[in-house]
């Protein structure tokens, strides 16, 4: 009740997110390994639109380069192990460390010189871009070749190592955003969630009352970033291989985006929502298209739900969903 | 006029070929209502930018409660003690009317509940309480002008810089907020400097007034001394008489 009453929840939402966790915390027991495989994706697209969402959907700086951090997240955790046997909960603070400092970096240069909106998405795609070359001639982590994670007996799990099955990761995920939503909810309610929101809403305004722009929107950028890359360790450890044109490909920066923006951009659970409704249309449009034998089948389907999910909800599902569902989130 | 909490010495500002601010001085007593008025293109919204930090003056100086806070940023004025609205109003259109308060409460406290108090108070000092959960996105453009004076005053500023927050009223209205500031000013000390259009609010609340005309100081003085000025009836009424004599 307490934790209910600390998200600021209505009882009726509250009762609705209490099923909604003990139905995800029971279901690696009901459902076969493909849908754990399925819920893992679908956990890691909701846990990375939070992270993004708190740099772009609260502080309104349009991000289109995010596979940057989980890439240095991934790419840093996994190279300490490899070369060090550093043990991964270290390595994923290491990459935290060094994707807020890149985040930081490239908000302060963007920043500093006034590039903001459509350019500074753009830059964010140049930094990604550049780091994904760089990594491709970067022997020590494997280069274009990859770098391997040492797939260990699965006998049973070992949280320490991470080395363990899809249900281990399964729950570290929903541990991971829950903990996200919890974070952003208590970021919204501060003074710097105000903040960000008055940066988002109009800039001038915001400095006419006192926000200090540049220093919060850098705050922004350094803890979506260090929050990504956390992400970035729990993939790189599930995955067991990196390469460069994947970890940090154009497309994950893309995909990363969609799930916050079909759920709710800058809402609290717009980005659960989102990602749920997404891999798990994706996942049944590719079975369909494998079952009937109709190639692009999935591609078709799943333009044609964004558009009309854009169309129809421009806002995102979650403030509809929650509206019709009776679970009004206010919004902050 | 050394005991002034704002002096403005002199500032200009142009742009292109255009002198907007022209080597303007006047100066602003503690708890003092002054009113800066003009024909349109006067230069005093210019002037308000030139000293909330919004633009930096090619010449001269802005000196706040002692400390010269000339060239500063808009965030370092608004520390130093300004509240300013602007006249084109720029509300956080998603955020509630309280909310938007609430970020200019949040300069003097980072406490969220002292925050929200602060707005409320303000709120109803305005007259905005009833609509203090809507989104500001929904607010009538006099109610938005209301709300911009609201978030200024949530930063406890030593000044505030009102730039025709009462276009767009009725005459009740602006009698209501007239009285609003006045009793503002009289109880907490606040100063201010306002722009206006509506010559009864200039005349019915500032104690001293500065004109302005194509970015020059033409006249100052108190208000029914300035009233009578020829130079400054000339500036008004010349375009009203102007404007009735076709070819003049
Ligand atoms: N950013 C700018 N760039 C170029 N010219 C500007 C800018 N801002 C104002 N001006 C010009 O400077 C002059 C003074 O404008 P200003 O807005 O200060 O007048 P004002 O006295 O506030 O007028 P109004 O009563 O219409 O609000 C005008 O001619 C205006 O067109
Ligand atoms: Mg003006």
């Amino acid at each position: 009740m307490r934790a209910s009453r600390a998200l600021g929840l209505s009882p009726r939402a509250a009762a609705a997110l209490g099923l909604f966790l003990a139905v995800m915390l029971l279901l690696p027991f009901l459902v076969n390994a493909y849908i754990v495989s399925v819920l893992v994706v679908v956990l890691f697209a909701a846990y990375f639109g939070q992270s993004w969402n708190i740099m772009t959907g609260f502080a309104g700086q349009l991000s289109l380069g995010h596979a940057l951090y989980v890439g240095l997240g991934a790419y840093t955790s996994a190279a300490l192990f490899v070369h060090f046997g550093l043990t991964p909960w270290l390595g994923m603070i290491a990459g935290m460390a060094v994707a807020a400092l890149a985040g930081s970096a490239i908000a302060a240069l963007s920043f500093r010189f006034r590039v903001g909106g459509v350019y500074f998405a753009l830059l964010t795609i140049a930094f990604a871009e550049f780091t994904r070359i760089l990594f491709d001639h970067f022997g020590w982590v494997g280069a274009t070749e990859g770098l391997f994670l040492p797939v260990a007996n699965l006998a049973h799990d070992d949280p320490v190592r991470l080395r363990g099955s899809p249900v281990m990761f399964y729950y570290l995920l929903l541990v991971l955003s829950l903990a996200a939503l919890v974070l952003s909810h208590s970021l919204l309610d501060r003074r710097v969630g105000y903040y960000w929101q008055a940066i988002r809403e109009d800039e001038e305004a915001a400095r006419a009352l006192g926000i200090d722009v540049f220093r919060y929107k850098i705050a922004a950028m350094a803890l979506s970033a260090a929050m990504t890359a956390l992400g970035g360790t729990l993939l790189a450890f599930y995955d067991n291989n990196l390469y460069p044109d994947t970890v940090f490909a154009m497309g994950r920066s893309i995909e990363i985006i969609i799930a916050p923006i079909i759920g709710g951009l800058g809402t609290l659970f717009g980005p659960i929502v989102g990602a749920f409704l997404l891999t798990g249309l994706g996942e049944t449009m590719t079975n369909l298209s494998t079952y009937f034998e109709i190639s692009g089948l999935k591609q078709w389907f799943y333009g044609a739900a964004l558009l009309a999910i854009v169309a129809l909800q421009p806002s995102g599902l979650w403030p509809w969903l929650s509206r019709a569902l009776g679970l009004w989130e206010r919004r902050r | 006029m050394s005991a002034a909490l704002l002096e403005v010495r002199g500032i200009s500002k142009r742009f292109r070929g255009l002198q907007a601010v022209d080597n303007v001085s006047f100066a602003v007593p503690p708890g003092g209502i002054v009113a800066l008025i003009g024909p349109n293109g006067a230069g005093k919204t210019t002037t308000f930018n030139l000293i909330a930090g919004a633009m930096v003056p090619d010449g001269g100086s802005i000196v706040l409660d002692g400390a010269d806070i000339t060239g500063g940023r808009p965030d370092q004025a608004c520390r130093a003690g300004i509240g300013r609205t602007f006249q084109l109003v720029k509300p956080f259109g998603a955020l509630s009317v309280l909310q938007n308060v609430m970020v200019g409460a949040f300069k003097a406290t980072a406490d969220r509940v002292a925050a929200r108090r602060a707005a409320w108070e303000i709120l109803e000092r305005l007259g905005l309480a009833e609509k203090a959960e809507n989104p500001a996105k929904t607010l009538t453009l006099p109610e938005r002008k209301r709300l911009e004076t609201a978030r200024a005053l949530a930063t406890r500023p030593k000044i505030l810089l009102l730039d025709e927050v009462m276009a767009g009223l009725r005459p009740t209205e602006i009698d209501q907020m007239v009285r609003a500031f006045a009793d503002l000013s009289r109880e907490t000390g606040l100063a201010i400097l306002l722009t206006e259009h509506v010559m009864r609010a200039v005349m019915a609340l500032s104690h001293h007034i500065v004109v302005l005309h194509h970015g020059q100081k033409i006249c100052e003085g108190a208000p029914e001394q300035v009233a009578r000025d020829p130079q400054v009836l000339e500036c008004y009424l010349g375009h009203a008489q102007a404007a009735e004599r076709p070819g003049a």
